[in-house]
């Protein structure tokens, strides 16, 4: 019989990440809601809100059985082993090698399940009905992000004995794949089963309020310390390894996008800045632990600059990824996952890199190119499994309850119609006291 | 009576408001305005998707006064708010037929 010893210092900086990452959550609906008009902030914040409220106890029930637990196919952990959150035993789990009580990673890994489904809403703002949001948001976690969870970090078909177990152990640190290419690939397809806003391209639909957006920005930066530091499991040098890379990446994307920009259309703009940042934090996501600094400064650069220019093409393209989900986080994710073939680099202990067992050093450390290649093909595997599945349960949902709101109510504004309430005070409120 | 009104540059209302008190102009309406002459607007871009803003920001000044006071109160208005930039505003003089104060009922030019 194992025995499980307690690490009291792993355990504290476990839990203070998971609180971290689900800051990132109401941080998104900052950074999203300032970038609708006014008339639909509040659904906007909503929709993070109500994966926070939605997501939780699913993963609780039975997503984390179905991502960590006994393996079905490579695809698929059994949802009913861990049911409830029952059955665990701390020494038998693979965190008991970190000293981490189970229950303490399953609160963890919760937080990413509710982000990566909020990060969805930013395609479809303004104009998705909320109760068909909910039920997608919980259809969507149970076939696609849990499954994904599940072959990246669970031990299936995109881990290291998967399908590119010949060539190298694809490297995914915190979610390249399972959070950012899967969130902005179902961003993508959302938007074009949505349609697009009433105006879209002819109305203006500037944000109604930058500041939100810088403070959404910051809160996400903050959080995201737990985000990939976390992702270590354990307060050690690897830890400090992603912390340092997180901030370096996200600090030179915000430079690079503001450059990209300035030299573009003139100015440097406080809504390049946040999302320069966050298209740093992205991109680095994958590679927090498995690159040098330079490494992540480089990663940072490229990301700020591809993403940039990559929020323009929904306008060429005419499909309204509304908040450019698909320009920040797929792009932003593809970029991180795919450079990590080029500048993973297998360090000693001292420098704090950590490469799983069977992955290489990149190309531009002399490892070839075979983790280029793995990181490639899971890439693509991530891209095509979500853009499926999110494609039959959007088309399900579009078929049966609908997935728009009308027109009108479009432009009314979805804050009053649907949730009968608006963000700010106009004139001409007077209180309704009924008749008794 | 007349109604003077004014539509000035925003940054201009403080040294209004205080030319104003200083002629003796004991009372304004002061509202946000939006508009344009010849200035017209500038653009702005926002993640690469660019936005002309035709309707500049003016604030609009209105002062009631008795008949003889209006061309001096326009004038004054006039010398405050001027920079001698394009977008500057106007200044225009009607004739009110009556005003009442509302705590009191009075009509006419005592309840200026």
């Amino acid at each position: 019989m194992e025995e499980f010893v307690l690490d009291t210092g792993n355990t504290a900086w476990m839990l203070a990440s998971s609180a971290l990452v689900l800051l990132m959550t109401p941080g998104l609906a900052f950074f999203y809601g300032g970038m609708v008009r006014g008339k639909s902030v509040l659904n906007m914040m909503m929709m993070s809100f109500g994966a926070m409220g939605l997501i939780a106890p699913i993963w609780f029930l039975y997503g984390y059985s179905g991502a960590f637990g006994t393996d079905i196919g490579g695809i698929i952990g059994n949802p009913f082993e861990f049911f409830g959150s029952n059955n665990l035993d701390d020494a038998t789990s693979f965190v008991s090698a970190v000293g981490l009580p189970v229950l303490v990673f399953i609160g963890f890994q919760a937080t990413f399940a509710i982000i990566t489904v909020a990060l969805i809403s930013g395609s479809v703002a303004d104009r998705m009905k909320f109760s068909s949001w909910l039920v997608f948001a919980a259809v969507w976690v149970t076939f696609v992000y849990i499954p994904m969870a599940h072959m990246v970090w669970g031990g299936g078909l995109l881990g290291a004995d998967g399908i590119t177990s010949s060539i190298a152990t694809p490297i995914d640190f915190a979610g390249g794949t399972v959070v950012h290419i899967n969130a902005g690939v179902a961003g993508l397809v959302l938007a074009i089963l949505l349609g697009r806003r009433k105006g879209f391209g002819k109305e203006p639909m500037r944000p109604h309020n930058l500041p939100f957006v810088m403070l959404g920005a910051a809160l996400l930066w903050f959080g995201w310390f737990g985000f990939n530091a976390g992702s270590e499991l354990a307060a050690d040098g690897t830890a400090g390894r992603a912390w340092v890379n997180t901030t370096a990446a996200a600090a030179i994307a915000m430079i690079a996008w503001l450059a990209t920009e300035k030299v573009r259309d003139g100015h440097a703009t406080s809504l390049g800045a946040a999302s320069g940042i966050v298209a740093g934090l992205v991109a680095i996501t994958p590679a927090a632990a498995a690159v040098d600094t330079v490494g992540a400064l480089a990663i940072g650069i490229i990301a700020g600059i591809l993403c940039a220019l990559a929020v323009g093409l929904k306008y060429k393209y005419g499909y309204d990824d509304s908040l450019d989900v698909v320009g920040v986080h797929l792009v932003g994710g593809l970029t991180g996952t795919v450079l990590i073939g080029l500048f993973a680099h297998v360090g000693d202990n001292v420098n704090g890199t950590w490469i799983p067992d069977g992955a290489m050093n990149g190309l531009f450390y002399g490892g070839g190119v075979n983790q280029l290649l793995a990181q490639i093909i899971v890439a693509l595997f991530a891209v095509v499994f979500s853009g499926v599945l999110t494609f039959v349960i959007g088309s399900i949902i579009k078929a049966t309850m609908g997935l728009r709101i009308s027109q009108d109510d479009e432009v009314s504004g979805i804050d009053l119609v649907t949730h009968g309430e608006t963000a700010y005070e106009t004139l001409g409120t007077s209180r309704n006291f009924g008749e008794a | 009576m007349k109604l003077v009104t004014a539509v000035i540059q925003p940054h201009r209302l403080d040294d209004v408001k205080a030319a104003l008190e200083a002629a003796g102009i004991r009372g304004m309406t002061v509202s946000e305005a939006s508009g344009y002459g010849r200035q017209r607007g500038h653009t702005e871009v926002y993640r690469g998707a660019e936005y002309t803003v035709d309707l500049v920001p003016k604030v609009r000044v209105e002062v009631l006064v008795e008949d003889e006071a209006a061309g001096t109160v326009a004038d004054v208005v006039v010398q405050a708010a001027q920079t001698g930039k394009i977008g500057d505003g106007k200044v225009w003089v009607v004739p009110v037929d009556d005003v009442v104060r509302v705590r009191t009922g009075e009509h006419g030019p005592g309840a200026l």
